[in-house]
């Protein structure tokens, strides 16, 4: 286990949201940054931006239930050479927001920062509406945008730090619930550079966001049983980071990918594109099976659509036996 | 604030002569691309000639130049009236006016930020022109520069709903460092926009989104020159200058007519539309056949 939280499989892991990170993190570019502004749409509390609109209000803005307007604000304040983060759910931004990412932000490689919160299934209980299940698919198609899904909220304060210091276009997720700890404040992090987690050979396991954390838990499992897996934190989907893949692929020679979004369009189909052309392999994908979602707890949710630990270790063996 | 040009009186005469040959560029321009817009070019030469010979603050030889006032085009299916009015104030070769829409120039068929000096903006899908600007004033507004963002819309694309998104907030947030001027042509692709979605009261509409509103003749030098100097002097509100021009302006067969929004001259048709506004000139007809 490489840069792991000690206490990772201890029964009282510590646990953060990732939307946390963010509005850690904007707190800390704040003060050190005057050139970073922060806008939202009617979201302040939940995409954890209230506290900087408090430190900062000259440079919060407060868009109202708009985010067609918010994504053009923010192309506009980036021509005017500042930093803007875009915050809201990902349902609605990018969601309603597409068209003014595609061409005032990412067309004019205007400097936005997009901070897509709520998403995946595990937003529960609202349901099917707003839970984001294709934001990857819908921003990753866009050239010149980086796409990042941080696996916790000390990734999702480096990814936040990341995109300030990125210039150009930048899109980054996180979820609604409160998800295990997994990486370290002194873990490697880069855009663009997957982290092999634990080592092994049998199969990989190349997962994004928090469902690392399931990712690792199945992989201990297997390791019970004597299958050794390898797991990779993807959390940049891009530009993927074809060399590591590639790497476990050549010797693993198997691979399952894990995510909180529709496989197509996702990490799965990123994944499978990038090594269809360098090294093909037997690959299996956990994550949403072109379905819609529905209300519930995280771990109902998980289990119904395919996304639970037990759903990974299947998988794992599934991929094997087509070696 | 750097003053960097002081500004020269010019008369309306002149400014009448470079509109002229701003038309005439564009028919120039519209017959070698065979495609693109042709009304709505026409009918907007003359607010774009007041703008970039009179009442910008801009510097051709530098062109982003800090403290420059930001034209923003929103409807930017009229890109060759602004490629037409850029050239003819310096900001580009006007030789390379002919390659637009071409393979490998600079002048995309709609307006792309960075490609071309003193393009300011991205737009084409409408309705995002205004949001744009409103982000550039906010930025000069935290930065505390003085430059006047001028956000160019049309009447048509006041269906889309970002247009009263962005309307809304301006409103609220006294956004005084920006001027918009709505070409009120009453056409749109598929029709008259009364027909199509009608728009009036559109004075009221903004008045009541707590804007500020004058209305000009869009082919009036003194009339948009004294709105924009008003609307610059207006501080607790943004404004909206509803320029009212007529589309195809300057050549017979086009004017009025909304067929004539999204295509080009022909070469023949070409030929009769330099005719007309030569002869507008009061040149002799047959010298330029």
């Amino acid at each position: 286990m490489n840069n792991l939280n000690p206490k990772l499989f201890d029964k009282d892991v510590q646990t953060a949201g990732t939307r946390d990170g963010y509005g850690q993190a904007l707190l800390e570019l704040g003060e050190k940054n005057h050139d970073i502004v922060v806008l939202t749409a009617d979201l302040a509390e939940s995409t954890r931006v209230e506290e900087f609109g408090k430190k900062f209000p000259e440079r919060f803005i407060e868009c109202g239930v708009a985010e067609q307007n918010m994504m053009g604000i923010a192309a506009g304040l980036a021509l005017g050479g500042k930093i803007p983060f875009v915050s809201s759910y990902a349902v609605f931004s990018p969601g309603r927001s597409w068209d003014q990412l595609r061409v005032s932000v990412c067309y004019t490689e205007a400097n936005v920062k997009v901070a897509g919160a709520h998403t995946g299934i595990s937003v529960g209980p609202d349901g099917a509406t707003h839970q984001a299940l294709e934001d990857i698919a819908i921003v990753r198609v866009l050239p010149n945008i980086v796409v990042e899904v941080p696996c916790d909220a000390i990734e999702a304060k480096k990814t936040t730090l990341a995109a300030a210091a990125h210039k150009g276009p930048f899109y980054f997720r996180f979820g609604r619930e409160k998800t295990p700890i997994i990486t370290t404040d002194d873990a490697p992090f880069e855009v663009g550079k997957a982290q092999v987690l634990k080592d092994g050979d049998d199969a990989t396991i190349v997962a994004c966001g928090p469902l690392v954390y399931q990712s690792l838990l199945a992989a201990k499992q297997l390791e019970d049983k004597g299958i050794n897996v390898r797991v990779i934190n993807n959390h940049t989907i891009k530009p993927i980071d074809t060399l590591t893949l590639a790497k476990a692929a050549k010797e693993t020679g198997a691979i399952v990918t894990v995510e909180e979004h529709q496989i197509t369009g996702g990490l799965g189909g990123a994944v499978a594109e990038a090594l269809v052309k360098n090294y093909p392999v037997p690959m299996e994908f956990i994550g949403v099976q072109d379905t819609f979602g529905e209300s519930g707890n995280t771990d109902e949710l998980y289990e119904k659509y395919g996304m639970s630990t037990d759903a990974i270790y299947k998988a794992v063996q599934d991929v094997i036996r087509r070696k | 604030m750097e003053e960097k040009l002081p500004k020269n009186p010019i008369s309306e005469q002149k400014l009448a002569e470079i509109a002229l040959d701003i038309r005439e560029d564009i028919i120039k321009t519209l017959v070698e691309a065979g495609s693109g817009h042709s009304a709505g070019p026409l009918g907007m030469a003359d607010v774009f000639t007041a703008l970039y010979f009179h009442i910008l603050n801009i510097d051709p030889q530098n062109p982003t130049w800090k403290d420059r006032d930001r034209l923003v085009l929103s409807n930017g299916h009229i890109a060759p009236v602004w490629y037409v009015t850029l050239a003819n104030a310096g900001f580009f070769p006007k030789e390379e006016l002919l390659t637009l829409r071409k393979i490998n120039s600079r002048l995309q068929g709609h307006p792309h930020f960075g490609s071309l000096p003193g393009i300011e903006n991205t737009g084409g899908p409408l309705g995002q022109g205004l949001s744009q600007a409103i982000g550039m004033a906010l930025a000069a507004q935290m930065n505390h520069q003085k430059y006047q963002i001028y956000c160019l819309m049309s009447d048509g694309e006041h269906d889309e709903g970002q247009v009263w998104e962005a309307v809304l907030f301006a409103g609220k947030y006294k956004m005084h460092n920006i001027t918009a001027i709505m070409d009120r042509n009453n056409i749109q692709i598929d029709g008259m926009t009364e027909n199509i979605m009608p728009l009036e009261p559109i004075k009221d509409k903004y008045e009541a989104f707590n804007w500020h509103v004058i209305e000009v003749d869009g082919h009036n030098f003194e009339e948009i020159i004294d709105a924009c100097n008003m609307a610059k002097a207006i501080y607790e509100k943004p404004v909206m200058i509803i320029a009212h021009t007529i589309p195809g302006k300057g050549v017979d067969f086009m004017e009025f007519d909304y067929k004539w929004h999204g295509k080009p001259p022909k070469p023949d048709e070409a030929k009769l539309a330099l005719k007309e506004l030569r002869s507008l000139k009061g040149r002799i007809i047959g010298e330029h056949e």
